[in-house]
């Protein structure tokens, strides 16, 4: 009997300083991406937005995003009409890891397009926060987020996949693809008289998108980091 | 011939007729600008209703003068034949009802050449309406609202789209959606010219005319299985706004619109043919009709 109360003694104790120690680890290397992240005060960039929508046919736009800390960032068609996606927003990588104060676990490790990643799952501390877990994949050699899926209580889930080149070292991504919600797309009736050619509806959503799923592609040629943004363009 | 065109277009011009369908398309148009500049955005938030929480857009810059143009004529050219009937369906009962058209067939022309001048004087008067709606709708508007993409709102089958044109990409399509809507016209024109034959007034066919419109209109835009496959291809109605098709512009595989293209247009093709059958039909019978007519008036 005291045998069995020592082993489950010790495994408690190995559980606790595993996990423990786990949490230590994920607190660490979140902190070091935030840090990361945290050297880009604002930033001006230019890009290309591609949205695939069922019901939205639009054609890929000239874009610019515009970031200022903490949270600021508007997605802007110079030349035309976008339709931005509203979570958008949460390409602003900090809003993820700075947005609010979380617990963070380890999930392990996972590889993304040969890249070995450690799987941090962030629970957020208030109980009637809009995000109820985020999961970012981190690219610990790098020390940048690869991929982050957020799961909200009003506004579905979303998932954001980078891809960094030249302005890694300030964890700005090359290229975002934002996976979102959407709900399906309904013309209040008699309102179009439309012309019936007879042709049926062209599936154009990815085989990787569900039923209601959207995605929008942001592809950046270049950012202006830290020169200033004024407000006004918010 | 020429002069016979000339005198027919010189009587249209004379009628204070003529010129209150100007001036309902002006009003209609100027109406509907208003309307617009004041409160499009309502306009927008109920279009958009259903994706208002997923996505941002800057719904003032869609209310351009492209947007608008495409929304009167969606709403102008249900109410036009009503305008070109007023016309055309004077043509025939017109001359019965003054008198003239014993003393006009009296003249050294056949009743072939009568009728072929007739449609097209109504033909000229439908292009001079269309120029008048362009100038209006679209010319006015761009400069009231400006040019920028343009937004398509679409049903199609239970699935509803919305389609964005380049701004760069539009006018051509407009230039075709007129083209083609003075052909849909046209075959109001050319039945109503047909039904003037039969009256010796011209509120007879005018009437019939308006009412044929409208119930096949109603018909063509009933989804009845058995009305879609065995009524719908034969009425002139179900081809009308075959215009819309050259605003729907073609997809690739991702969904992205590829500049310069349209969806169908073999459809298109074929609706014209369609009603350009339906204009020769007309035609033919009217001459038909009228050649052996006794013109007791």
């Amino acid at each position: 009997m005291m045998n069995m109360l020592k082993i489950g003694m010790f495994v408690s104790y190995v559980f606790i300083a595993l996990t423990g120690n786990a949490q230590a680890t994920a607190n660490v290397l979140i902190k070091t991406v935030s840090d990361k992240i945290d050297r880009v005060n604002n930033y001006e960039a230019n890009g290309k937005m591609k949205t695939n929508v069922t019901f939205l046919k639009v054609p890929e736009s000239t874009v610019k995003i515009y970031f200022k800390k903490p949270n600021k960032l508007k997605i802007k068609n110079e030349k035309g009409i976008s339709f931005v996606p509203k979570g958008a927003v949460s390409i602003n990588l900090s809003n993820i890891i700075n947005g609010s104060k979380y617990t963070a676990l380890d999930a392990g490790a996972d590889m993304i397009a040969n890249t070995k990643v450690r799987v941090i799952k962030l629970l957020p501390e208030d109980d009637n926060a809009d995000v109820v877990l985020s999961t970012v994949y981190i690219d610990e050699a790098n020390q940048v987020i690869r991929k982050a899926k957020t799961t909200t209580r009003e506004n579905g889930s979303y998932q954001l996949e980078m891809t960094y080149g030249k302005y890694i070292a300030y964890g700005l991504p090359d290229k975002i693809i934002f996976t979102f919600n959407t709900k399906d797309y309904k013309l209040p009736k008699g309102v179009t008289f439309d012309f019936d050619d007879g042709t049926a509806v062209k599936k154009t959503t990815p085989d990787n998108l569900k039923k209601n799923q959207g995605m929008a592609e942001i592809i950046f040629d270049s950012y202006i980091i830290n020169k200033g943004v004024p407000d006004t363009v918010f | 011939m020429l002069t016979l065109l000339r005198i027919e277009l010189f009587k249209i011009s004379r009628r204070p007729r003529t010129y209150i369908a100007f001036a309902a398309i002006a009003a209609i148009v100027f109406i509907f600008q208003f309307a617009f500049k004041a409160d499009g955005e309502n306009y927008m938030n109920l279009m958009l209703q259903s994706v208002k929480d997923t996505f941002e857009f800057e719904k003032v810059r869609a209310i351009n003068g492209y947007f608008m143009c495409y929304i009167i004529l969606n709403t102008l050219l249900i109410q036009v034949p009503i305008l070109v009937a007023l016309i055309a369906a004077d043509s025939i009962s017109g001359e019965a009802n003054m008198g003239t058209l014993r003393l006009l067939i009296s003249k050294p022309i056949s009743r072939t050449q009568l009728i072929l001048v007739k449609f097209a004087a109504a033909t000229i008067f439908t292009i001079l309406l269309l120029l008048w709606m362009a100038i209006t709708s679209l010319v006015f508007s761009l400069l009231i609202f400006g040019a920028d993409d343009m937004l398509i709102f679409r049903s199609k089958g239970d699935e509803s789209q919305i389609l964005l044109i380049s701004r760069d990409d539009v006018i051509w399509r407009y230039l075709a959606a007129f083209a083609y809507a003075t052909v849909a016209l046209t075959v109001i024109a050319a039945l109503s010219l047909f039904l003037s034959i039969f009256a010796e007034n011209s509120i007879g066919p005018i009437i019939a005319t308006v009412c044929i419109v409208i119930v096949c209109t109603i018909i063509s835009n009933i989804n009845v299985p058995i009305i879609d496959k065995n009524v719908k291809p034969f009425l002139f109605t179900s081809y009308l706004v075959g215009w819309k098709g050259f605003f729907y512009i073609a997809t690739d595989s991702e969904g992205i619109p590829i500049k310069g293209s349209i969806e169908n247009w073999p459809a298109i093709r074929n609706s014209l043919g369609i009603l350009l059958l339906h204009i020769g039909g007309l035609v033919a019978a009217s001459v038909i009709v009228f050649k052996k007519k006794d013109i007791l008036s």
